[in-house]
């Protein structure tokens, strides 16, 4: 079909630049227009307003831009096939997560490794486990959590508390701290079952807030807001990683005959990390194909239709929380263990804001759109450190660009959870 | 098999239904016209417990089942195809039938999804594609195919036909007659398409604004003048 003749885009494009820019000036007149400086012990307010008019010209040039671009070269938000491919039908990912996964294995032992490049890793992989933990009740059971923090919380609580009152040591803790937070999502399951979508967004972002306010406020028990310190290192199966070991006692690099050396544990951590979240991730993939998790899914995507069929949507919800919470733990009480401090600052609402971000920015429900996403989300504001006061900025540019090319998420695929081989009546494509 | 005695049913203030006596025999198919807004969907889901009944019994095989929840009411062997076909949009045509078999023996899987692909044989050449992409009348297959997978004894069928292109209609309604004949399934059919659902039940049921105001056999009901005049005007008479 031949268009009639389009009225030329430029008018229009630029009305739409002019009503940006007028934006731009509201916000950065604030924000940019002032800053502060300390004179002899005073602070004094100061004006800066040609960086405001570089800004408002960037953002009526860009916006301008983006009105102009033509649009055979936009990208186009990718659809679900309606056919799942027959042949090499997970192939692209399995590769994808073979490599991923080898990596991650070798990264510790590559030559340019360094104990910061080891700690940002470990840092990604905390966060890769806490979005495959909450991938479970966001992706698979679509029930919109924004206090999955509290559950990190609980579980690192769990194992600072259990390991200074009790003296147990990290691997005994794990499991307790798992059930603490499991417990724990039952407890805040209960009453939001009839709530859905932005109601149950509030309640569960209220019980996060909770959980951070009693952290703060029972002082005999939690240390308020001074937190926990000297939280017990995990140790190699017994063998400690100090340079000195205590009497009786034979520290790793004696064990192994090695120079002593403070990258042993960090790159051990890392391990430990990896190991964890990659339980995680083999559970989910196995839960997919069992009835429960095909429950939570189905509940994601129609609700009626599952009591229709006879689910029973408390229990599906109610094992949702408990197992995603379980998760949260888990990487809660890794979390104490690596820190050996906590306090109820590292466990505010912009960490649940993150892991959210990490879930639907890898798109929901995709296993390794997690990796990336809690790649970029973490490395990203590292990499920006070095603009300093720009590097929010930078994030969140980062972020509008990725929801503005895949609004659907980095890979937002379903992968069906079976699939058989095809009959032999259609024949294969 | 079921058996509604005297059902009322609120929403809110607005009573949908007013004292629903209503019975279906084992082996039986019973169809259900009425207008639109005749309280008709409403009773196919207070029988499965949601809306609860305010007032009346309803009995499934002589047990009480009025207050019971609606996945228990499920798993005494009644299965419905909802209004609006209600399928897992994401998930495949082949997903979709497992959900299907939640409530059913598992041991019993391979054989009855071989009796749905042989009863809609579309089905089984869309087996891996995503359930929202099939199209309505794929869909209507697959909400039946998929009550089907639970090894229901009555089968509740809320306006199959709603949107369909007539010769996909003949096709479901002759997929409800073979099912009803060959596995002696007793079913509930909710219908607007009143001539097909008549010629193609046993009995029938007339409602009006939340009673039931004619019942008889199929064949009385479609030469009754009243019903003729009031929901087969216009409508094919060969």
């Amino acid at each position: 079909m031949i268009a009639a003749a389009a009225p030329s885009p430029l008018p229009a494009a630029l009305k739409e630049a002019a009503v940006a820019a007028v934006v731009a000036l509201a916000l950065a007149i604030p924000m940019v227009g002032f800053y502060t400086v300390d004179e002899g012990g005073s602070l004094v307010a100061k004006t800066r307003f040609d960086w405001v008019a570089i800004a408002v010209a960037a953002v009526f040039a860009g916006r301008l831009a983006l009105a102009l671009w033509p649009p055979a070269w936009r990208l186009k938000p990718r659809r679900e096939p309606a056919h799942v491919a027959v042949d090499g039908r997970f192939t692209l990912m399995k590769f994808f997560g073979a490599a991923a996964v080898t990596v991650a294995v070798v990264l510790p032992f590559l030559p340019f490794t360094d104990r910061y490049i080891i700690d940002v890793a470990t840092t990604v992989l905390i966060y890769v486990m806490l979005g495959w933990g909450l991938n479970i009740v966001v992706g698979l059971a679509g029930l919109l959590d924004l206090g999955y923090v509290a559950f990190y919380a609980v579980g690192a609580y769990s194992f600072a508390l259990l390991a200074r009152n009790f003296g147990l040591n990290f691997w005994e803790c794990l499991p307790l701290a798992g059930i603490f937070a499991a417990l724990f999502g039952v407890l805040l399951g209960f009453p939001v079952l009839r709530l859905r979508g932005d109601y149950l967004a509030i309640v569960t972002l209220g019980f996060g807030e909770m959980i951070r306010i009693v952290l703060v406020n029972w002082q005999s028990f939690t240390g308020g807001p001074n937190g926990l310190t000297s939280i017990p290192r995990p140790s190699f199966f017994g063998l400690p990683f100090t340079r000195t070991p205590e009497a009786g006692e034979t520290a790793f690099h004696e064990f192994f005959g090695l120079e002593f050396s403070s990258y042993h544990r960090l790159a051990f951590l890392y391990f430990v990390i990896l190991v964890l979240a990659l339980i995680t991730n083999a559970f989910t993939l196995r839960i997919r194909r069992l009835p429960v998790g095909r429950a939570w899914e189905a509940l994601r995507e129609d609700e009626i239709a599952c009591r229709a069929l006879g689910i029973n949507p408390t229990n599906t919800k109610l094992t949702a929380f408990a197992i995603g919470a379980m998760f949260g733990g888990f990487a809660g009480s890794f979390f104490a263990a690596r820190q050996g401090f906590i306090s109820p600052e590292s466990f505010t609402f912009i960490e649940s804001a993150l892991i959210l971000a990490v879930v639907v920015l890898g798109g929901m429900g995709s296993q390794i759109g997690i990796v990336f996403a809690a790649i970029l989300l973490v490395v990203l504001p590292e990499i920006a450190r070095e603009f300093a006061e720009l590097r929010m900025v930078l994030f969140g540019a980062a972020m509008i660009g990725i929801m503005v090319w895949r609004p659907h998420g980095l890979l937002s695929r379903r992968d069906p959870s079976i699939l058989l081989p095809l009959p032999k009546a259609t024949g294969a494509s | 098999m079921l058996n509604l005695q005297g059902v009322h049913t609120f929403y809110g203030p607005i009573e949908a239904l007013r004292g629903v006596t209503l019975d279906v025999a084992k082996g039986e198919i019973v169809t259900l016209i009425g207008a639109n807004g005749a309280g008709k969907s409403t009773l196919l889901m207070t029988i499965c417990g949601r809306p609860r009944a305010a007032e009346g019994s309803i009995r499934f095989d002589g047990e009480d089942i009025t207050r019971e929840e609606t996945f228990s009411i499920i798993r005494r062997g009644i299965a419905q195809a909802p209004e609006g076909r209600r399928i897992f949009a994401r998930l495949t045509v082949f997903e979709n039938l497992q959900i299907g078999a939640t409530v059913a023996d598992p041991g019993h899987f391979a054989s009855d999804i071989e009796k749905v692909f042989t009863l809609f044989p579309i089905l089984r050449k869309r087996r891996d594609q995503r359930g929202g992409t099939l199209s309505g009348g794929e869909q209507q297959m697959l909400s039946i195919g998929r009550a089907l997978m639970g090894r229901p004894r009555l089968l509740l069928l809320d306006e199959p036909s709603l949107g369909l292109a007539p010769m996909i209609v003949k096709q479901i309604f002759a997929a409800i007659a073979e099912i009803n004949r060959a596995q002696g399934l007793t079913v509930l059919l909710v219908e607007q398409n009143a001539y097909h659902a008549l010629r193609l039940a046993h009995r029938g049921y007339v409602m009006q604004t939340g009673r039931i105001v004619l019942s008889g056999s199929g064949a009385e009901l479609l030469a009754n003048p009243e019903v003729r005049a009031a929901y087969l005007e216009g409508g094919v008479h060969a």
